[in-house]
């Protein structure tokens, strides 16, 4: 995998070649393996290694990017001439902010921002992962299907990648990480169960686990009856509140707000969710992953999103937060300075909080303590195909699956037909009567948090369909 | 590039790969945005690197790289032939191949402008004059436009002898404009949303589009919704304009009908299909008046499913997939034909690069005009009382393809043949078999648009792929309208 030694001197052959006021290189790329298996087979098995470098050239506020994956001189002269050409033509963006040098970029004024450290994310014994152990990871798997008559399906995958950011005012950042991921679908005649965990440290998966939780899910939803689609009391397993909540989130961002397409345009420092709700960004978190420096390589702020149901403040990259404190929403938006959370320059959408962390309440209940205090509910363990009906009262609509239970007097009564919902989150979140420890959680709809599994009040399901 | 292949190839074949397949693909992508009067983005990109895919004790390994460098290709191929090894030690039964007489081939997007050699200057004035037009209509907070060129160049080779260059091109164009008021959000887009119109053609179809000329009047369609009544709930007949039906087809024909879901290798991301096999040329998917093809054939027009070869070296092919309402074809690979009794492969593996494992994708799965002439407005002419809904605004079906929701930025009640109002948040939703087979009339040729849909995922790493979807309005009896609004 390249070093950062070795990006420093791409990164000097590239100051070189460039005639730019400013310049900016942006590495990503590692290797990366996934073994995948269904009808208790592997049946895709791939490994890849790629590297990217991406210049920005920025020519008396006129900016642009060009890509490439080759590192020869000529790719390099080749990808200098593009962002130089690119961004030649460009009008001169009057919110371009000069890039940061190390000092700015570590906080607004120049201070290092009070922040924890973040952990090491990189683990020797996740970057040596072969194809054999994945196989024999996978056949574990496969075996516990085998015991209970069912057919597995997943994946398990591992990699091992690195971000870095260089620029011509002589700010360097490097992060490298490790990551494996296991996740299981167990299907039986009529019925299904679903698994998934990912870590930077292959030691805090567990195969076997999985799929025996998996498996159970596929059993005991077996027959699933058909009930009425109605506002029922929910138990959302975690990831099922990571799908659905995880919609939110693009719209925490002060690029947002000054686009009014955020549903919290005008909404900020009022209660929209309940008094249990508190949400943090916070990248050091020790069940969080990624780089602690954003698409400028400013270092990423833990920021309090919501407070006890009030929404707190958004997030910025620099340029925002200058064009916030000019904009008429200024004394209406809570804090306003960069946090590290921008895209790679230029881009259209700002910043956004991908460091999600729910805090834990001062009474959590298991899933097992919800389920036997409802009298009448329906137990879900993922979502799936959510997308947004109705953008600012947050009304999203998605299906439940691969487990999906009915929950009579304090006890599951086996599997029901699978529920169409139509949900706003501001709703669902201010009906939250119950929640978990938040744990590191990951599904299909959107990113890996730190989340609880809650039980909601009045969850509207709309449909039922046919399985 | 050819040399290249083939130290793969070799190295595949001594390491006692039983078949091996290489491509080595170059890529290049522009892409230009704009908001609310400012370049939002500009961005140059190319990546190159080459992929193995091999067989080896009868089970399946991949590997890809970007070093092109003969130690590099020689230690993918040998790493592809490991992973076979390793995917060998959980397996039911030997991977089996459906014959394919080696292509010898050459291939290219037919185009009359090169995309890339149009300035960039010219695209950037272009993107303001539209952003200009629509931030001229009072009421819109926010602008967006987009301009998108692709190219991939693939050298395919593979252990049995067959030697494809092909070239793709692709442009897209689109653009939205936002009114943000009150307590709502309303939005207007054109061509289509999620990025406009998408062909496998050069610059000409953004000529085609006239974008400019139809950009104040989308703009004045999101504000004007503001006033609009909300759509009514109930069972209505509805009408659908011919972008979100080719969606509709998408995920409701051309996501169950892919033999690799159906087979259960998809259960674990992107789910399975209704559509078993047992149903096949026996279901009643649609009225007699549904006619689906999957053609991938340049005869079939530009589409992003349109292709000389698939990424195993089949050539392109048109399969009926539902004929005079029936259901009779899946889309299928050199792996899974005989599943469904067939000796050739549909061709329709494909990847989204170098670096991906080419997969079962739609290729251009289009619902076939209606035979007779009817226009759009002899359509609505024709409808008592009903709903005419245009643009897609979101969209979601379960797993096994059989309930889907499906909203549209505006509407238009019809009564009596006339459209009497507009009306906001349009929705509609239903289950797959039972909507098709309420389908009582399609307009005929000169509504049918091949639409593209850029951003397909499937797999697992994920893969985006573009497909093709061509349609012409059509009506629907007794659907399910405004549930999704329903307190």
């Amino acid at each position: 995998m390249l070093t950062h030694e070795q990006a420093g001197e791409i990164f000097d052959r590239i100051k070189k070649l460039s005639s730019a006021d400013e310049v900016e290189v942006l590495f990503s790329g590692g290797r990366f393996a996934l073994t995948r298996f269904a009808n208790n087979t592997i049946h895709q098995n791939v490994a890849e290694e790629n590297h990217v470098v991406s210049v920005r050239s920025v020519f008396g506020g006129r900016t642009a990017r060009a890509f490439t994956n080759k590192f020869d001189e000529e790719s390099l002269r080749q990808v200098v001439r593009s962002a130089e050409s690119l961004a030649k033509v460009q009008h001169p963006d009057v919110d371009l902010l000069p890039m940061p040098d190390a000092r700015s970029a570590d906080g607004a004024d120049g201070t290092p921002v009070l922040t924890q450290v973040v952990p090491s994310r990189h683990f020797q014994q996740t970057a040596d992962i072969t194809p054999e152990l994945r196989a024999e990871g996978v056949s574990k798997i496969v075996g516990v299907a085998q015991k209970h008559k069912l057919t597995a399906a997943g994946v398990f995958s591992s990699a091992e990648s690195l971000e870095g950011i260089f620029n011509s005012r002589g700010l360097s950042r490097w992060h490298t990480q490790t990551s494996a991921e296991i996740s299981i679908t167990m299907l039986a005649a009529d019925s299904s169960g679903w698994q998934k965990a990912n870590s930077p440290d292959v030691a805090n998966l567990n195969p076997l686990a999985l799929a025996e939780v998996a498996a159970q899910k596929a059993l005991d939803s077996a027959r699933p009856r058909e009930i009425p689609a109605w506002k029922y009391t929910v138990i959302l397993e975690p990831a099922a509140v990571l799908d659905i909540v995880g919609f939110m989130f693009w719209d925490y961002s002060g690029m947002a707000i000054l686009d009014q397409r955020s549903f919290l345009t005008g909404r900020i420092g009022t209660k929209l969710f309940g008094n249990n709700i508190t949400i943090w960004d916070d990248v050091a978190h020790p069940l969080q992953t990624g780089s602690p420096f954003d698409g400028e390589g400013v270092q990423r702020q833990r920021v309090g999103l919501v407070e006890n149901g009030i929404v707190k403040r958004v997030v910025y990259a620099r340029a925002t937060a200058e064009r916030m404190k000019r904009s008429e929403h200024k004394n209406k938006v809570g804090p306003i300075e960069a946090t590290g959370h921008g895209f790679a320059l230029p881009n259209e959408m700002g910043e956004m909080p991908l460091n999600i962390v729910f805090a834990p309440v001062g009474d959590p209940q298991t899933v097992e303590q919800m389920i036997a205090s409802t009298e009448h509910g329906v137990l879900v363990t993922r979502l799936w195909y959510i997308r947004e009906v109705e953008p600012f009262e947050k009304m999203l609509t998605g299906m439940t699956r691969d487990g999906t239970f009915l929950v009579e007097n304090g006890r599951v009564q086996g599997g029901v037909r699978n529920f169409r919902f139509n949900e706003s989150l501001i709703h669902m979140l201010s009906k939250v009567e119950a929640m978990s420890t938040p744990v590191r959680s990951c599904g299909e709809e959107s990113f890996d948090m730190v989340v609880p599994a809650m039980k909601v009040k009045e969850f509207n399901f709309t449909e039922v369909t046919k399985f | 590039m050819k040399h290249i292949a083939n130290w793969a190839l070799d190295i595949a074949a001594l390491r006692g790969a039983s078949y091996a397949d290489v491509r080595v693909v170059a890529q290049r992508s522009r892409a230009l945005t704009t908001k609310n009067g400012k370049v939002g983005s500009a961005s140059d990109a190319e990546s190159v690197g080459m992929s193995v895919r091999a067989i080896a004790d009868g089970a399946w390994g991949f590997a890809a790289s970007s070093e092109l460098g003969r130690g590099a290709v020689e230690a993918t191929a040998a790493q592809a032939v490991e992973i076979a090894r390793a995917s060998a030690r959980v397996k039911q039964e030997d991977v089996r191949l459906a014959p394919e007489k080696p292509a010898v081939a050459e291939w290219s997007t037919p185009y009359k402008i090169d995309p890339f050699t149009v300035s960039v200057e010219k695209n950037i004035e272009l993107l303001l004059k539209i952003d200009a037009e629509l931030c001229s209509v009072a009421g819109i907070t926010l602008a967006e436009t987009n301009l998108n060129f692709n190219r991939e160049e693939q050298w395919f080779v593979s252990s049995e002898g067959a030697d494809i260059h092909q070239t793709k091109l692709s442009t897209g164009a689109g653009y939205a404009a936002y009114a943000f008021a009150g307590n709502e959000i309303q939005k207007r887009s054109f061509p289509n949303s999620y990025g406009g119109q998408w062909q496998n053609k050069g610059y000409e179809l953004i000529e085609e589009l006239k974008l400019v000329e139809n950009a104040r009047r989308i703009a004045e369609e999101a504000v004007a919704l503001h006033h609009a009544d909300q759509c009514p709930e109930g069972k209505f007949d509805i009408i659908l304009d011919s972008s979100q039906l080719g969606l509709q087809i998408h995920e409701s024909v051309g996501h169950p009908i892919e033999l690799d879901r159906v087979l259960g290798m998809e259960a674990n991301f992107a789910g399975t299909s209704f559509l078993t096999i047992d149903k096949l040329r026996k279901l009643r998917y649609g009225s007699e008046l549904v006619n689906v093809v999957a053609d991938a054939r340049q005869e079939h027009g530009p589409g992003l499913g349109t292709f000389g070869f698939d990424d195993e070296g089949v050539a392109a092919q048109c399969t009926p997939i539902i004929t005079n309402g029936l259901f009779t074809g899946y889309l299928s690979s050199r792996e899974t034909a005989h599943t469904i009794g067939e000796n050739r492969s549909g061709g329709t593996l494909r990847a989204e690069g170098w670096n991906r494992l080419p997969m079962i994708r739609m290729t251009n799965i289009s619902l076939l005009p209606g035979e007779k002439p009817l226009s759009l407005e002899q359509l609505i002419a024709g409808t008592d009382h009903g709903i005419l809904m245009q643009t897609n605004r979101s969209w979601s079906i379960d797993d096994k393809r059989y309930n889907f929701q499906f909203g549209c930025e505006i509407g238009w009640e019809i009564k009596n043949g006339k459209r009497v109002r507009m009306v906001k948040n349009p929705s509609y939703s239903g289950i797959t078999t039972e909507f098709w087979n309420a389908l009582d009339a399609i307009c005929s040729r000169e509504e049918w648009t091949l639409w593209g849909t850029p951003n397909c995922g499937k797999g697992q790493p994920q893969q985006v792929m573009g497909t093709g979807h061509g349609a012409a309005p059509s009506r629907f009896r007794g659907i399910k309208v405004g549930s999704a609004f329903k307190s």
